[in-house]
């Protein structure tokens, strides 16, 4: 059996997220998990993705993470700032980000937590999280399943939107608000419950529904027949290893675990 | 009979003494990238009191919390990119030292363009469903005049000055940006009642007379009151193409950010030597463009 680590493990469900995207999508991928999930499923079975080179063009082909050596972006076209935010409203986008909060509605925080007027602990601020979540489809990445991320009640400050209808004019969801999957450590959640509610989609090898649900702040929906997170072919692992050739994806989850637990 | 010609060249001394107290001040560039940062030092040094800052946050903003500028803060983000958090914009926004309007990237944009085009706002989705309305009751949603959709009505962020560093400008005002990604500099300056740049090199006009770079000029110069020359004036940021972030400034900045901001003002910003105190103008120029 290939050995492989939690980290291609997440890389490979993150890019299985793209399997039921349009043929040109743009995909906007944020951290190194997003970002090579991506390139992988460039890489494979979407060759129209587009993604940009992480700051004004948009690259015919993924660009490797880290030093590039001699390697310069292959350009296939502009994609500055306002470029980005003139597109968003115009929908098929697909966002897969990183926050630090989400809650059972699916709405992220990336802002502060605490006390807004003078907060416990600052981040970086809403960035685009609210155009991006009732615009486009929204993917989540947490590289630690615990409830501290996973919170009971709301996130803190709600950055980016979910399926709360009380927080809604007429309590109807935007026509834009499509959030699709969250990679973890511990498992693949989805939004297909009940009212979008979130649902374990599939389980990483050698984790139990019961430590989901116990690191969650939130009721979790188990489906029937819940199955195990798809692990990564060789072909997917080569392929990564080319797109990540100075190996940063061993420094995503402390000692570089393996993908399957030890019994 | 003759006609006065337009010069507007200035020093950076002279732009910092255009900006009184009470101000709202929108600064270009975006997080660690293209700040007109040897303004911003100006303006620390400065008497200059309770400003609003709007700004696609990065050291300028951490640099004027720390040097207690702020009264208010406009942002979407502040962050230096390459250091994902900016330590002493963390630190005065969570000791609550000033007040903040904060909004989506986005919506950012629409409040500068809303003020470009004398609007009052500007509608979009973003925002809806977030806190982001919670804590900026200002902020109205409408309802479309045209079908039952709610809009955000982004209000205008209108600014009495805008502050850009560019990498080529000349005695009119016509500018020049080197690096792929004018962010929303001319937003800012469009936004603004006057705008100032500051510049890596003073040319002359004749200098823009080309294919490439007239596609890099977004700065209209009938918006720009005043020009200083200013060589590697974005540093510690970068100023593409010609030198990048000092990620060795910066974390030494970020450490700064609890106790030390007197020294680090001290030694970098009450001096009359700023390129020598970093290093000297070859180690900036031998900085290496970001990757991202």
């Amino acid at each position: 059996m290939t050995r492989f680590s939690l980290a291609e493990l997440c890389i490979c469900a993150g890019a299985d997220i793209f399997k039921t995207e349009t043929p040109e999508v743009f995909a906007t991928v944020i951290g190194l998990v997003p970002r090579l999930a991506g390139s992988l499923a460039k890489k494979t079975f979407l060759p129209g993705l587009m993604m940009s080179d992480g700051e004004y063009y948009f690259a015919a082909e993924p660009v490797p993470v880290g030093n590039r050596g001699g390697y310069s972006p292959k350009k296939e076209g502009r994609i500055g700032y306002e470029r980005v935010f003139d597109l968003i409203p115009k929908g098929n986008r697909h966002a897969f980000v990183g926050p630090v909060q989400v809650d059972r509605f699916g709405q992220m925080n990336l802002s502060c937590i605490g006390e807004y007027a003078a907060p416990k602990v600052t981040m970086l601020g809403v960035r685009g999280l609210p155009g991006n979540t009732v615009n486009n489809r929204t993917s989540m990445f947490f590289g630690n399943h615990t409830k501290r991320a996973f919170v009971p009640g709301e996130v803190d400050m709600v950055s980016g939107a979910g399926y709360n209808p009380a927080r809604y004019p007429g309590r109807r969801y935007p026509r834009g608000l499509d959030h699709r999957r969250i990679i973890t450590n511990l498992c693949v959640l989805d939004f297909e419950g009940p009212d979008h509610a979130i649902r374990v989609r599939s389980l990483h090898p050698g984790v139990s529904f019961e430590e989901v649900q116990g690191n969650t702040g939130f009721e979790l929906i188990r489906p029937k027949g819940l199955s195990e997170t798809a692990a990564p072919t060789s072909e997917q692992l080569d392929i990564i290893a080319e797109l990540d050739p100075h190996n940063l994806r061993a420094e995503i989850f402390k000692d570089n675990p393996a993908g399957r637990r030890a019994a | 009979m003759s006609y006065p010609t337009i010069d507007k060249r200035m020093s950076a001394a002279d732009i910092a003494a255009q900006i009184k107290d009470g101000m709202t001040i929108g600064i270009g560039g975006w997080g660690a990238r293209r700040k007109p940062m040897a303004l911003i030092r100006e303006i620390v040094k400065s008497d200059v009191k309770d400003l609003t800052i709007a700004s696609y946050g990065g050291c300028d903003v951490g640099m004027l919390a720390s040097a207690g500028k702020i009264k208010k803060l406009i942002f979407g983000f502040v962050s230096l990119d390459v250091i994902p958090l900016e330590a002493h914009f963390r630190r005065a926004r969570s000791a609550g030292e000033f007040e903040v309007m904060e909004v989506d990237e986005g919506m950012f944009q629409l409040g500068l363009k809303a003020a470009a085009q004398n609007l009052d706002f500007l509608p979009c989705l973003a925002g809806l469903g977030t806190d982001v309305l919670t804590h900026n009751p200002d902020i109205k949603v409408i309802q479309s005049p045209y079908s039952e959709d709610h809009y955000v009505a982004m209000p205008a962020i209108k600014l009495d000055v805008a502050l850009c560093h560019v990498s080529e400008a000349d005695k009119l005002g016509n500018s020049y940006i080197g690096g792929p990604d004018p962010f929303f500099d001319e937003w800012f300056c469009r936004a603004a009642d006057k705008a100032f740049l500051t510049t890596e090199a003073l040319v002359e006009t004749a200098a823009f007379d080309d294919d490439h770079k007239i596609m890099r000029m977004p700065i209209e110069r009938s918006l720009v009151r005043g020009v200083a020359e200013v060589p590697l004036g974005a540093h510690p940021t970068s100023s593409g193409p010609d030198y990048g972030i000092d990620v060795a400034h910066l974390k030494a900045y970020s450490a700064a950010a609890k106790e030390g901001w007197s020294d680090y003002a001290a030694k970098f910003i009450h001096t009359d030597d700023y390129v020598n105190s970093v290093g000297g103008a070859p180690h900036i120029r031998a900085l290496p463009l970001p990757v991202f």
